[in-house]
């Protein structure tokens, strides 16, 4: 689950880190007032969404007066902003942070994610901070600072020295900048984050360190016992498709083709994806009712794609197990009396009782094409676009 | 033999009293696993299925001599009792739960470290559908009809997928040794390459199937163990290769992430490494039968 900047500078600010002093407004009137209560004469309107790049998408505005700091929020709120991390459709702004303005010395890079291969969390930090940094990982791989960070034990007083010492930072602000990387640091393993990031962190012309934009992921699996970071949640960041589905429990990502699939087991998903490519086709979305396909699922899963008008042919693939193909078959046909679906329908059942499973779909008059194997069934998928 | 369990291997089943731990129990009673007992706290001393049920796994290993499990608990409680599971001396221990936090994981992971090599416990999953060695024994969920017993490892990270080559397998009249799904989770318990090690020294495997899929490193870090370590021939399909890629926030995620990670350069690594790709999932079974042909 991702949050917005506000929300992980307010955490990290917990944790130790300085941030710069700001506010979250949801009209121009308040941006006002917000930058009235803030002071001084320079102030940046930041609109609130799930992405990175917003400087680019002029999702950030300098101003030097409140009334500028009115009309920028006044711009921003309601619209849709487009990044290189948003999708095509963007993503809308609710929400904006008027912050004070900061004097940028040097800006930086601090990165914390999960290593899969060390199985620890990996700090990276560059002293490029900004938008380049991917870039900078690429071409110029020697300069970023790696730190493998032993969970068991957390993160030690010479490690974070050490990617202090490493950014270049004058030797009286290093053991400001080891704070701010403890703290980043706590904040992930203490809050079951995926991914923290400032970027940039800067150090400005008073000397500070300051996070000047921050980024939070957190784990899905572990909002259970993060009640705090559960209530953070935006779902108007969230594609809307994606939210119904997350919300019964499906796991659905929404995709540009036109045949749109039901499948139990995320690989199998996958590798459905990939022959529905094969034989020519683009799938509509991935859509994974987990292993045990219940009919509960089955059911929300055609309710789910019916609502997506790209779909002009629907692709059912279940390899039943414990759960075995006749009671599949029955969820299935309990759906289409529910559910009208007016494009073209293919089944492919596999597993325990396949037999007893493909014949209650044919006795149960649903019209639908029966396909065998999995290239059958993504061949018959393709070839039903056509009609 | 087989690898990690076999007819004789005695299984007990924690959250063993609960719905799905019953279940399933009684699904591996069925096909002929030797299910011993099970650990439900506070229920000790009773009985359930007509096996004593205890407190403690420790308990549990002390009075049945068991050295496999099966956890059916929460997620939220998984790492506690992968943990208890692996303090008890049991040896194989497979986790199905599907949720548990990657912090969790590697908690686990860190506190198996004080075990030496000999002592380990080999902890299979989360997220998978478990074991089994067909003809002899299964710890795990799947439906043990469609493995037909045999001389080829299977190595996959998703469940249903696995099912599907199992399938392919036994309609071309190939059987299986003992099947292994490590399960989808970012952090598992074994990866690829333990489990290829495992297949390698195993006399009754010849060939060893491996289903991969987009992201991480482990399919690339297996093929290269084949490589250096392996007589017998790997087959591997990787599964993704046409799945876009994902929303993305921020960078650093792109910067850790090494060449390698995407389906596409799977595939190409592997191919290095000397593995055989099955190009597309319907061809799965075919290319294993082409590869022992060529034996």
């Amino acid at each position: 689950m991702d949050i917005h900047e506000y929300q992980a500078k307010k955490i990290l600010a917990g944790f130790g880190v300085t941030v710069p002093r700001g506010g979250i407004v949801y009209s121009p009137e308040n941006a006002e007032n917000k930058a009235r209560e803030l002071g001084g004469s320079k102030w940046v309107v930041k609109a609130q969404i799930h992405s990175g790049a917003r400087g680019k998408a002029g999702g950030i505005i300098v101003c030097n007066s409140e009334l500028e700091v009115a009309q920028a929020t006044d711009k921003l709120l309601g619209k849709k902003l487009v990044t290189n991390q948003t999708g095509p459709e963007g993503k809308i702004v609710n929400r904006v942070y008027i912050e004070e303005a900061t004097d940028i010395k040097k800006e930086l890079y601090l990165g914390l994610v999960f290593d899969r291969s060390s199985e620890s969390i990996m700090v990276v930090a560059s002293t490029e901070g900004g938008m380049s940094v991917e870039e900078i990982s690429k071409q110029r791989p020697e300069t970023i600072i790696r730190s493998k960070i032993e969970v068991a034990v957390g993160m030690q007083q010479f490690q974070a020295r050490e990617i202090a010492f490493g950014l270049g930072i004058e030797p009286k602000l290093i053991s400001r900048m080891a704070e701010a990387i403890t703290g980043c640091y706590r904040a992930f393993s203490e809050l079951d984050a995926t991914m923290v990031e400032v970027n940039p962190l800067v150090i400005s012309n008073q000397e500070q360190i300051l996070a000047l934009d921050c980024k939070m992921s957190f784990d899905n699996n572990a909002l259970f016992r993060r009640n705090q970071i559960s209530e953070l949640r935006d779902k108007s960041q969230e594609n809307a498709s994606e939210v119904y589905a997350s919300d019964r429990g499906l796991n659905y990502v929404s995709l540009d083709g036109n045949i749109g699939n039901i499948i139990n087991g995320a690989g199998l998903a996958m590798a459905s994806m990939d022959m529905i490519k094969l034989a020519g086709g683009e799938p509509a979305n991935f859509l994974d009712v987990g292993g045990g396909a219940t009919p509960e699922k089955i059911v929300k899963a055609f309710k789910l794609i019916s609502m997506d008008k790209k779909v002009k042919v629907i692709l059912v693939n279940i390899f039943a197990g414990i759960n075995r193909c006749d009671w599949v078959a029955e969820g299935i046909v309990q759906a289409l009396q529910k559910i009208e679906i007016k494009v073209p329908l293919v089944i492919r059942l596999a597993g325990t009782n396949v037999e007893k499973g493909n014949q209650i779909l044919k006795e149960s008059k649903i019209n639908y094409i029966e396909a065998n194997t999995l290239e059958d069934a993504a061949n018959k998928a393709v070839k039903a676009l056509g009609k | 033999m087989s690898v990690l369990i076999d007819k004789s291997s005695k299984i007990l089943i924690q959250g063993f009293t609960g719905k799905m731990g019953t279940f399933h129990a009684e699904e591996m009673i069925k096909y002929g696993s030797n299910v011993v007992g099970g650990v439900t706290p506070g229920k000790g001393g009773s009985k359930h299925l007509n096996l004593p049920v205890f407190n403690t796994v420790k308990e549990a290993v002390e009075t049945t001599g068991a050295s496999a499990s099966i956890l059916f608990v929460p997620p939220a409680f998984a790492a506690d009792s992968a943990m208890e599971a692996a303090d008890a001396g049991i040896k194989t221990c497979v986790a199905i739960v599907d949720g548990i936090p990657s912090h969790d994981m590697i908690r686990i992971k860190r506190y198996m470290r004080r075990y030496s090599r000999v002592q380990k416990m080999t902890l299979i999953g989360p997220n998978c559908a478990g074991v089994i060695s067909p003809g002899k024994a299964m710890l795990g969920i799947m439906p043990g009809h469609i493995y037909k017993e045999g001389k080829v490892g299977i190595i996959g990270r998703s469940g249903t997928l696995g099912y599907e080559a199992a399938q392919q397998m036994k309609n071309l009249g190939i059987g299986i040794s003992t099947s292994v799904g490590i399960g989808g989770d970012p952090i598992n318990g074994s990866s690829f390459k333990d489990i290829l090690e495992k297949f390698e020294e195993d006399n009754e495997t010849d060939a060893v199937l491996m289903i991969g899929e987009i992201g991480g490193p482990q399919e690339v870090a297996a093929g290269k163990f084949a490589k250096e370590n392996m007589k017998k021939p790997v087959i591997a399909y990787i599964a993704g290769l046409t799945a876009p890629k994902g929303r993305v926030m921020g960078h650093a995620g792109a910067i850790v992430s090494a060449y390698g990670e995407s389906a596409v350069e799977k595939v190409e690594l592997l191919k290095e490494c000397g593995v055989t790709i099955s190009k597309n999932p319907s061809v799965m079974g075919e290319t294993v039968k082409s590869v022992l042909e060529k034996k």
